[in-house]
């Protein structure tokens, strides 16, 4: 069994929209649902909170590792053990960490986008259990969100 | 120092061993075999499983203890003799964990969709 998660996406938009979608720190915090402090460079560390009601408190922290122009954009970030607010910690100085990947490819209606994140090996069994709980709350808002935008495009 | 710590196994004592156990233990062809004749779902002695495969008895041991630690599988009495059979709760657990990751990707990358495609 791998330690993966490989994820296509076909996209109506050229590379170089995609791009800016994922690297410029404004246009991923609008997508990702975060709300970045600045800039992403490589070799930084990321860090903003989460915009999903009820997960404000959570800070989303990643470190930048690639970013080729139209072609890949990769960072690690921080897993998150308890989502809850009683039981949040900001600390990841010890949190398990997993790569995540955007490979991008020109096609002829648009850009077929990669995304692989890995290193789950890493990632305690306790951990993972209790991540899915906390984010029970989170979902039934993120189906309303997915509606939301499908009912604009309609 | 990130990827230090990345490849640092994490155990904690008295909780399920670490997910790094669980895929090490199964990166093996050989016990991915064992796993698989296991999976029948009956337990079976060094004996049988050294049966029928190109090992040593002493190798199917040394496989058996890897996989005993990574809590894949445990040893029960049979008799005089021990036999081994398949724990499938920490394949399952993973599995789960991977879909649901799985799913959050979806989500979001519908929302990605949906932004550039606007």
């Amino acid at each position: 069994m791998d330690d993966q998660i490989i994820k296509s996406i076909e996209l109506k938009a050229p590379p170089a929209r995609v791009w800016r979608a994922l690297t410029d720190w404004r246009e991923f915090g609008e997508w990702f649902h975060v709300k970045l402090e600045g800039p992403f460079a490589v070799g930084q560390v990321s860090r903003g909170h989460i915009t999903h009601p009820g997960f404000e408190h959570v800070v989303w922290e990643a470190l930048i590792e690639k970013m080729e122009s139209e072609r890949l954009f990769s960072y690690t970030w921080a897993q998150i053990e308890f989502h809850d607010k009683e039981r949040y910690s900001p600390d990841y100085s010890q949190a398990p960490r997993t790569l995540v990947e955007f490979h991008l490819e020109k096609t002829a209606s648009g850009t077929l986008l990669t995304v692989t994140e890995s290193g789950f090996a890493s990632v305690p069994a306790g951990w993972r259990e209790r991540a899915q709980r906390g984010n029970e709350g989170g979902w039934a808002q993120q189906m309303k969100n997915i509606e939301g935008y499908l009912a604009e495009r309609a | 120092m990130q990827r230090e710590r990345k490849r640092r196994p994490v155990r904690e004592p008295g909780r399920t061993p670490a997910q790094a156990l669980v895929f090490a233990a199964l990166g093996d062809e050989t016990r991915l075999t064992l796993i698989a004749r296991l999976a029948r779902g009956q337990s079976e002695s060094i004996a049988h499983l050294t049966r029928g495969s190109r090992l040593t008895r002493q190798a199917v041991t040394k496989h058996l203890r890897v996989l005993q630690r990574a809590g894949l599988v445990r040893s029960v009495r049979a008799g005089r003799e021990s036999h081994f059979e398949l724990d499938p709760r920490p394949l399952k657990e993973m599995e789960e964990y991977l879909s649901f990751v799985s799913r959050e990707w979806d989500k979001s990358l519908e929302r990605l969709k949906a932004f550039v495609e606007k």
